[in-house]
């Protein structure tokens, strides 16, 4: 097994996995959130908050349904508003899971263990709170499924030459093939939970979502020839992904969208994003369930060089936008282009270099990239970096296009913001949910690693 | 519980180490029994070759799965686009293929994604909620630190006491007997 190595540093790297574990101790330690520790009240807490929150939404979405979208600031010519930039801004951090389930396995990159299943996680509920935005943004939701190919009465079937069809399909898919890639990583996990647990009705749920599993040595080799062929599935479906939401912006003529720059520029940007998340939810989830023996330092850092080099793809992407704007020499391109750092939202604009590119240039610094709180803080900074990004695509490049007589402003409403918290509570909700109900970490992986530390694999092969 | 004797499935040796099981698994074999099964909590390398296990049509269903899902995918847009509601704009050509490409793709890996998975489930023939193994009570290890190793009595060399014996001096801790209450 060749395991790529670490820069050398001159001495022994740390572990992965804190010395002393056993097979029996990363099961204890990890099934017993699930099936033994009492809820605490600070989960209770914040749970009944976060509930709260999701009702807010169903408010929100409940108005919409009721009054239609003019209860949001989108008009003509900005159509797109907050529903688009939230959309875009989900499935971006959607990608982070499936990148480190499937891109990292291949790699035989052994941190992904203890980071992969609550990062599979992350992706499905990000993934919902993404398809929730364009399903709305049609303003008659119930009418969504037209998108879909089936014999209608009317004879009308969709347009596949349009972008917007294609993402149907790229989002669906994707979250389709998440879901199954994350189930049949839990699978062994399920079983581990269900021969471990006390109650009845615990035995009876794990019992039936097992499937009845017993790992045997020709259910692992048909296990893992599936777990492989779906890691190398879905690396190329997570590059997808992004590529045809931003095919929905490069397909169009209007200035500072219709640039080949944007494939490769959005999913760097899904990546970094998607890690500053992981990030987000990894640094308080270790705190609170004591996993520090698990997800390391180490780990923490690896995911902040990645941000780092995501976060430099992205400031290319920055550039060659200016660049070719310049260099194309269309008047309609070069007016955008000043229209961000001179338009009416050139704070914005401001704020994204700031928060996307300057800030993370910090995470050079190993201090920084070893600072827990720092991380925090710098995870929450490309968040609401990557958001404005997209805020600054949707926005700028509709409200002023081509003809002076066709411009507009946009400001969000309240009905805006309760949409967007509302989908950042569910998210969140959904995350304390999965934490308590199932492994955040797999098991399964954390054994074998285990195995491979007895044998001292690490950079040998 | 039925009222006809438990018939016998197997017997079955515990192990501390995946080395151990490997090991016996291998000496197993080399004795000439051939319907030989081990358990793990994860994944052993050259476990399922040392149980007899060679071959299996994973990869193949997933590549049925992938050619199916593309070949549906594009055939679709093909006969939507330009048979069943030909638009003509400005001329264009109806087959388009080009802006076919996407779907066509993302139904690629859909079609394999779903056949690898569910091809995976069906020839390990999951859901079963009952097997003869989980009536040995030390088998709840199996999935947390322990390995099985399952000699099957529908092997033509086995022999109760004959069996238990040789598990017994291949080191096996607890070698019970399994049996199936069905």
């Amino acid at each position: 097994m060749s395991v790529t190595q670490n820069l050398p540093t001159g001495h022994e790297p740390e572990p992965w996995l804190e010395p002393g574990h056993t097979y029996a101790s990363v099961t204890d330690k990890i099934s017993s959130v699930v099936l033994t520790r009492p809820l605490g009240i600070g989960w209770l807490l914040g749970f009944a908050f976060l509930f709260g929150v999701v009702m807010m939404l169903n408010l929100a979405i409940g108005y919409l349904i009721v009054k239609g979208t003019g209860i949001w600031g989108i008009n003509i010519p900005i159509g797109w508003g907050f529903a688009i930039v939230n959309f875009v801004w989900w499935i971006g951090i959607g990608h982070a899971g499936t990148l480190i389930s499937a891109i990292l396995y291949l790699l035989n990159q052994k941190w992904r263990t203890s980071i992969n299943r609550f990062a599979e996680a992350m992706t499905l509920f990000a993934v919902a709170c993404a398809g929730l935005f364009p399903l709305i943004h049609t303003g008659r939701p119930w009418m969504a499924y037209y998108m879909f190919p089936y014999p209608s009465t009317m004879g009308v079937w969709p347009q596949f030459r349009s972008p917007l069809i294609w993402d149907v399909f790229a989002v669906s898919t994707y979250g389709t093939v998440s879901l199954m890639f994350w189930f049949v990583g839990l699978l062994p996990d399920l079983a581990t939970l269900r021969d471990r647990a006390k109650s009845r009705w615990q035995q009876v749920i794990f019992g039936m979502l097992s499937m009845g599993w017993r790992g045997s040595a020709r259910h692992w080799h048909r296990y893992q020839s599936a777990y492989l062929l779906l890691a190398g599935l879905a690396t190329p479906l997570v590059l997808s992904v992004h590529t045809v939401v931003s095919f929905d912006f490069a397909t169009g003529i209007v200035p500072g969208w219709h640039t080949t720059i944007f494939p490769p520029y959005f999913v760097a940007g899904a990546i970094y994003s998607g890690f500053a998340m992981v990030l987000t939810l990894a640094i308080p989830l270790r705190k609170a369930y004591g996993l520090e023996g698990f997800i390391t330092l180490r780990h923490l850092e690896q995911m902040a060089k990645v941000m780092l080099a995501t976060g430099l793809i992205v400031a290319y992407g920055y550039f060659i936008e200016f660049f070719m704007a310049f260099y194309s020499g269309n008047k309609f391109d070069v007016f955008l282009a000043m229209q961000r750092l001179h338009g009416p939202y050139a704070p914005f604009y401001y704020a994204l270099i700031l928060c996307n590119i300057l800030t993370p240039q910090l995470l050079w610094f190993k201090k920084v990239r070893r600072n827990i709180p720092a991380l925090f803080v710098m995870s929450l900074i490309i968040n609401t970096g990557m958001w404005l990004e997209r805020f600054v695509i949707v926005v700028i490049s509709l409200t002023r296009d081509f003809m002076p007589s066709a411009w507009g402003r946009y400001s969000p409403t309240v009905w805006d913001y309760a949409t967007f918290a509302g989908t950042l509570g569910l998210f969140t909700m959904l995350i304390f949910l999965f934490v308590r109900g199932l492994p955040a970490i797999a098991i399964s992986e954390m054994r074998e690693l285990v195995h491979q530390d007895s044998h001292g694999n690490e950079g040998h092969s | 519980m039925s009222e006809r004797p438990a018939q016998l499935f197997g017997v079955m040796g515990e192990f501390s180490t995946p080395e151990d099981l490997l090991a016996a698994t291998k000496k197993t074999r080399e004795a000439g029994y051939k319907h030989v099964e081990a358990y793990t909590p994860f994944p052993v390398e050259g476990l399922s070759e040392a149980v007899g296990f060679k071959w299996t049509a994973v990869p193949l269903l997933t590549l049925m799965g992938g050619v199916g899902g593309g070949l549906t995918g594009f055939g679709l847009q093909y006969w939507v686009a330009a048979i069943a509601y030909p638009l003509n704009i400005g001329g264009r050509p109806l087959n388009s293929w080009p802006a076919f490409i996407p779907v066509t793709f993302e139904l690629t890996v859909l079609g394999a994604s779903i056949f690898a998975v569910f091809g995976m489930l069906a020839l390990n023939k999951l859901p079963q909620p009952y097997h003869p193994v989980f009536n040995v009570e030390r088998f709840g290890q199996a999935s947390t630190d322990k390995f099985f190793l399952c000699i099957e009595a529908r092997d033509p060399k086995f022999e109760l006491a004959e069996t238990s014996r040789f598990l017994q001096s291949l080191h096996a801790q607890h070698v019970n007997e399994v049996k199936d209450e069905e």
